[in-house]
């Protein structure tokens, strides 16, 4: 099978790994660089929980092939944390118990840093419309909403 | 039930919001899940499954496949020997289709091979010869005579004849003398109701990596809600002991009852064992809505009568339910939880199931029960509209309370139903205003839950830390809730004690994290297990002391000589005793093992405000709060989390969710954008208020609260939505077409 070389970096790391054409940018992050933070929920784009960003672009990367990631910058969940100094959206989801299950949480939180990158106080119907791609099944959004806000609000240092 | 002695209302950390143990893991992407990991040798295994609602299976050529370079194993029915116990079978040939696939995604053969890609060419290359058959999709299509049989041979001996073969089982519940009930009633309503099939829509699709080596021992990784319940099944259907098998829970994303079988575990290991190597199978997510288990459907009938001044005077439900295409014992559980909410003097609930060409159910969220109390909980609401009654007030007056015999026998103990009414009559957004095309409605919602078999060991470090192994993957923040339990009895910081979930070789027998019974059940044997460890040190401080056991006595985190006769001796805490364990006796553990019983039933009720847009029939969700009984919160944040949870779950049952199907019996919408669940747009907030009435049969009063919460939404929508439109809905989902079309029906 006829394989592709990509030299891209992944959380500020440069990376080379050899791809199928038709391989996704998730399935290379997970199996091939065992990235397995972003979760692969529907492979259709629908529910957001391979959410990572591509050039500052949040995407899913079930939906991004692979080879395309040449010579990109690629964030995903194992970045956001320094170190052991965790992100704010990281701590107050853990603090406003944001998340159950935890499978969709990875996706959330690159969508909501994406989120408060472009918009540093958005308003409650902001953040609900901006995280209608990521589907959570256990909390009912409710807490996400109200961590995201909180870190927003630290964030501004409000 | 077993009442405690003395349920324990004071705490010091019972109650409080710390942290979560596995939240780091899971906000970092370390948190290991079903798919997250792999093995040296490792084959990719994929599933081929039926395009077929109902076909027989003629002939499998596999030999093109195994043929294929890098192809290691491939499996059909045949490499699989059937279990002699019918539950185990059933969920066998749902694994593994036999002579014939059931339903539209039913595996008929598997492959591993080197790479994922090599595995789905594989498929491409094997040859299924089928037979085509007539299907049946609909319950009641499937319970008239001549509909096409799903099995034959499946039915149970109480199963009325003149009926198709399809009906597997018929129940009965209730007491009381209808006729007379009926007579004494001014108004009686009679409705029937359907409800669709929706999936429990866990966002991580099912995932496993078995090793099985030519000895018959085999390694299992998967996401379940319950290892031991993947041990033993497993075991059966591979001709294993038990204790060969060691099966290890992955962090679970999510499950609400769908994790509670197995599905591509046998396969993977069945794989393995042909392979030599391990195998591991990811499913895709539309083998997930295709192949793993919906809910039932349901048709339902309800007749109640109700006098002027809103007593209800005699009830009765007919429940229609299909678990799919195998026998399911669902509608027996719809059919107890049906009229649990009320004190009725007559009351009775038949029950029907019925195999259709389907996948098999699973359980979701207190199986059965939402079906009913929507079907109920409409009537009830449609009787206080006629008789211009409110309809909380009405639900207080007929409220089951301690002493009440309930409509599926056993009488009830201490319970939270009255309570919280009350709570809602009280809220402000009982009264609040509404605006044009608005509606408000509420439901009342009722679960069993579980205690059943569990075993916890507690075990104290040298440094005086305490390490807590429980069998039951974590599914709503157990751990943390564990943690605090043991904490608090322990009298040591919430940070000393660490919980895992461990292997099915590292514990005794678990049952599955199922009927709310987590908090409930391993709680009360880490509580125990605690007491246990207690009373172990104050065994070892009294040996110390040299003075009897019945000597001391412990508190706050530590023996004390008990009382001045004992001696004078300086307390010794958990810490001491810890560090100096070695050398006064070796090591201290604590530990309980019980089936236990006592899990306090759990009832709630909803408040929802919605706007339906006469235009295009759209529903919008404006206002909603839950009311429920806990017994005790033992972590309000996750207490808070289940029901906003089982919610806005209830919401999507009511709204959009619905398993559709073709004439040619196959699933159209497999995936999450033609099966839509709740967004975060889609919603307001979640309001909770958590009431404590504490449950007898737990120390510190705990009852499960994960299943409840999904029960009311049904009905709280559809009674809203109906006040709003000024017509009564009675078939779920309620998307913007049915509404429409109520409405243009009504003129």
């Amino acid at each position: 099978m006829k394989t592709i070389p990509v030299s891209t970096k992944v959380n500020g790391d440069t990376v080379e790994f050899l791809c199928a054409p038709e391989e996704t940018l998730l399935d290379a992050l997970r199996n091939r660089l065992g990235l397995t933070g972003a979760k692969e929920g529907c492979g259709s784009g629908d529910c957001g929980a391979c959410s990572v960003l591509v050039d500052g672009r949040l995407v899913c990367a079930c939906l991004v092939l692979a080879a395309e990631a040449e010579g990109a910058e690629i964030d995903t969940v194992e970045g956001m944390a320094a170190g052991e100094r965790l992100h704010p959206l990281q701590r107050h989801f853990i603090d406003s118990a944001a998340l159950q299950c935890g499978v969709c949480t990875p996706g959330i939180l690159v969508a909501a840093k994406a989120l408060l990158d472009h918009n540093p106080d958005p308003s409650d119907e902001e953040v609900r419309y901006w995280l209608a791609g990521n589907l959570c099944r256990c909390t009912g959004y409710d807490k996400i909403v109200r961590a995201v806000q909180s870190a927003a609000a630290e964030m501004r240092g409000a | 039930m077993t009442r405690q002695d003395k349920i324990i209302r004071e705490f010091k950390q019972v109650g409080t919001r710390p942290p979560r143990p596995d939240g780091i893991d899971k906000v970092t992407g370390r948190a290991m899940y079903g798919a997250d990991v792999t093995a040296p040798g490792m084959l990719w295994g994929k599933v081929l499954r039926s395009p077929h609602a109902h076909a027989r299976i003629l002939s499998i050529d596999t030999a093109a496949a195994e043929a294929l370079e890098g192809v290691k194993a491939v499996v059909t029915g045949a490499d699989f020997t059937l279990p002699e116990d019918e539950f185990s079978r059933d969920v066998a040939v749902n694994c593994m289709a036999q002579d014939a696939a059931l339903y539209d995604g039913h595996a008929v053969a598997a492959v591993a091979a080197v790479s994922e890609a090599v595995a789905k060419a594989a498929l491409k290359l094997i040859r299924v010869e089928y037979e085509v058959l007539p299907h049946v999709i609909d319950v009641d299509a499937a319970m008239a005579p001549g509909a096409p049989v799903v099995q034959p041979g499946r039915a149970y001996e109480n199963v009325p004849e003149g009926l198709s073969e399809n009906v597997t089982s018929h129940c009965e519940f209730g007491h009381g003398d209808l006729a007379a009930g009926f007579d004494k009633a001014d108004v009686i309503v009679e409705r029937s109701f359907r409800t669709a099939a929706t999936h429990q829509g866990y966002i991580e699709p099912h995932a496993c990596l078995a090793a099985m080596g030519g000895d018959g021992r085999a390694d299992l990784w998967c996401c379940t809600q319950g290892q031991f319940h993947v041990r033993e099944v497993c075991a059966a259907i591979m001709g294993m002991e038990s204790s060969q098998l060691r099966v290890t829970a992955s962090e679970i994303g999510g499950g609400f009852g769908g994790k509670t079988t197995v599905f591509v575990e046998p396969v993977a290991l069945a794989l393995s064992r042909k392979a030599g190597r391990p195998v591991k199978i990811v499913m895709k997510r539309d083998e997930v809505f295709r192949a793993t288990g919906p809910t039932v459907h349901s048709s339902i009938d309800v007749r109640i009568g109700m006098t002027k001044d809103g007593r209800i005077t005699a009830a009765e439900a007919h429940l229609r339910y299909s678990g799919g295409a195998f026998p399911c014992g669902t509608v027996d559980m719809g059919a107890q939880a049906a009229f649990a909410a009320y004190d009725l003097d007559a009351v009775r609930t038949f029950g029907w199931n019925a195999m259709t060409n389907r996948p098999k159910e699973a359980a979701y969220r207190a199986p059965g029960a939402p079906q009913a109390i929507y079907a109920v909980e409409s009537v009830v609401d449609e009787l206080c509209q006629k008789l211009g009654l409110d309809p909380l007030e009405v639900r207080i007056l007929n409220a089951a309370r301690k002493g009440t015999k309930s409509a599926y026998g056993p009488t009830f103990d201490e319970i939270g139903l009255l309570a919280t009414l009350e709570a809602a009559k009280a809220h402000p957004h009982y009264t609040a205003p509404l605006g044009p095309n608005q509606g408000r409605g509420l439901s009342c919602g009722f679960w069993f839950n579980f205690g059943g078999n569990t075993c916890v060991t507690m075990n104290l470090a040298f440094d005086g830390t305490v390490t807590i192994t429980e069998g039951n993957p974590d599914i709503g923040g157990s751990r943390a809730s564990i943690s605090l339990m043991a904490a608090e009895e322990l009298g040591i910081p919430y940070d000393k004690v660490r919980t895992i979930v461990a292997d099915t070789a590292s514990i005794g027998h678990n049952d599955i994290t199922d009927g709310s019974r987590v908090t409930f059940a391993v709680g009360l044997a880490t509580i125990e297990a605690a007491r246990d460890a207690i009373a172990r040190m104050c065994a070892r401080v009294a040996k110390i002391w040299g003075i009897e056991p019945d000597a001391v006595e412990w508190k706050d985190g530590a023996v004390h000589p008990a009382g001045p006769n004992a001696g004078k001796f300086p307390p010794m805490s958990l810490a001491e005793i810890a560090e100096t364990s070695p050398n006064t006796g070796g090591p201290i553990a604590g530990h309980h093992e019980v089936n236990a019983d006592g899990a306090g039933v759990s009832f709630g009720v909803h408040l929802v405000d919605v706007e339906v847009d006469p235009e295009t029939g759209a529903t919008k969700v404006l206002r909603y709060t839950v009311f429920q009984d806990a017994g005790k919160a033992v972590h309000p944040d996750y207490v808070e989390g289940q029901m906003q949870g089982g919610a806005v779950q209830g919401i999507g049952w009511a709204l959009n969710e619905e398993y559709i199907y073709g004439e040619d019996g196959r699933l159209q919408n497999p995936g999450f954008l033609d099966y839509r669940v709740p967004v975060a747009s889609d919603l307001p907030d979640i309001e909770t208020v958590i009431l404590e009435i504490p449950n007898p049969g737990h120390p510190y009063g705990v009852r499960g609260v994960g299943e409840t919460p999904i029960v009311p939404p049904l009905a709280a929508i559809a009674n809203a939505v109906s006040r709003a439109a000024g017509v009564r809905l009675t078939e779920l989902p309620m998307s913007p077409p049915r509404i429409l079309k109520a409405l243009s029906a009504q003129g």
